[in-house]
């Protein structure tokens, strides 16, 4: 018998279609995305119908979690070294430029002002550690989440308020936002929510 | 890993007396495919594709200066409470609240058949108007504009119903989305998030104890 011959073929797969293909799939990624911003809390939104989309830039972000926690993020820097000057000269608080800095490069911000010089110091991987234990004072005594808006709308006045809050948030923790804001003549607000497909059954 | 292949020595090809060396380029892209795969990994972990819905909502002025005259007052005969309780709960009651009925004041739910069947019925007529428009806005027959501008005109027109939302400290913020959800879907053009007043207490009361207080005030 005789051995049948393979034919000695290389192996090598030419991975040029390969990698055209993922080109292109990075391309869609790297232009359609957004990245998510690092949130202290994890919050999950009720969902609606609605279908209007948030706006792109001027955005001041709330962020409520179920205990009532209020944390805040804004999307350009430069506001929120002029709304945390301003908030500490409201309290007395001067920063240096290094914890400006610093605070500008935070995600979400939500510290009571007496304790911001502390939680600046800190590294960053400790910073996101206990940021959830903290949170932005709203109380009717310490209202300071009132002053840090009224500072935001100072440093941009064409902000746009989100609210972003868990839906077990209770309603009372809403109210006291609400009308915190209303106190501001904020009186218009995107709340933020999940898709859910959802038609009227008539 | 770019590597030229240079076909001398090999014997095989050769052909003849050509003398000028045959170069085939062939650079292998292994590593580059790699690379993109890692990279289109991060992205697809990292970042959020959608943009968040939003829910545009907006509150009365708490201006305490504001005198009578700007003040909207609602039609009794046009006026629907949702009252959310904790628990889930739902209720609503039409025009004044009545004191003295603790039936005036119903039971509902956020499903379907609850609050949604209720408002898609007193509020009929816009639903169907805005059913016609929307089918015209699908058959192209009017522009985006133009839906835009009848719809809201049909929900803020005179008979629709205006909805009153009040909750208590132990609704949800999702119980609030979903009140919210339902003038969405019911079409109702005119709804306001008021405070919760000792009038939806009394109710409330009333009607857990099945007319009791109401008996008080008879007595």
């Amino acid at each position: 018998m005789s051995k049948v011959k393979v034919a000695r073929k290389s192996t090598r797969i030419d991975m040029t279609a390969m990698s055209d293909v993922t080109v292109l799939l990075l391309t869609f990624f790297m232009l359609t995305s957004t990245f998510v911003k690092k949130e202290p809390v994890q919050v999950t939104t009720p969902a609606s119908v609605s279908e209007i989309k948030i706006p792109e830039t001027n955005i001041l972000s709330i962020l409520i979690d179920p205990k009532g926690k209020v944390f805040m993020s804004m999307d350009k820097q430069g506001d929120m070294v002029e709304t945390l000057t301003k908030v500490g000269a409201d309290y007395g608080v001067t920063f240096t430029p290094a914890e400006l800095q610093k605070f500008k490069l935070l995600p979400t911000f939500g510290v009571p002002i007496k304790d911001m010089k502390a939680f600046l110091a800190l590294k960053s991987e400790q910073q996101d550690k206990v940021l959830a234990n903290y949170g932005i004072p709203t109380d009717s005594i310490d209202n300071q989440f009132k002053v840090w808006i009224k500072d935001a709308f100072v440093a941009n006045s064409e902000l746009r308020i989100a609210i972003k809050a868990d839906q077990k948030t209770p309603y009372k923790v809403i109210k006291s936002i609400m009308t915190s804001l209303q106190d501001l003549r904020q009186n218009r607000y995107n709340l933020i929510t999940a898709l859910k497909n959802e038609t009227a059954k008539k | 890993m770019a590597e030229i292949q240079s076909n001398e020595g090999g014997g095989k090809h050769k052909k003849g007396g050509s003398k000028q060396k045959k170069i085939s380029v062939f650079v292998d892209f292994t590593p580059m495919v790699d690379m993109n795969m890692l990279l289109i990994t991060f992205f697809m972990l990292c970042t959020s594709l959608s943009k968040p819905q939003t829910m545009e909502i907006s509150m009365p002025s708490n201006d305490k200066n504001i005198t009578k005259q700007d003040q909207s007052e609602v039609k009794a005969s046009q006026a629907i409470t949702l009252v959310l309780a904790g628990g889930d709960s739902v209720f609503y009651y039409t025009g004044q609240p009545d004191y003295k009925n603790f039936n005036s004041l119903k039971l509902s739910s956020y499903d379907a058949n609850g609050i949604r069947a209720f408002l898609l019925k007193r509020n009929a007529d816009a639903v169907a108007k805005i059913e016609d428009l929307k089918q015209k806005k699908l058959d192209r027959k009017i522009t985006q504009e133009e839906f835009t501008k009848q719809a809201s005109e049909i929900k803020k027109a005179k008979g629709t119903p205006t909805v009153i939302i009040k909750a208590n400290d132990r609704a949800t913020y999702k119980n609030l989305i979903d009140a919210l959800d339902e003038m969405q879907i019911c079409d109702v053009g005119t709804y306001v998030i008021d405070k919760w007043s000792s009038s939806e207490t009394f109710l409330l009361k009333n009607f857990r104890t099945r007319g009791s207080l109401s008996n008080n005030i008879a007595k």
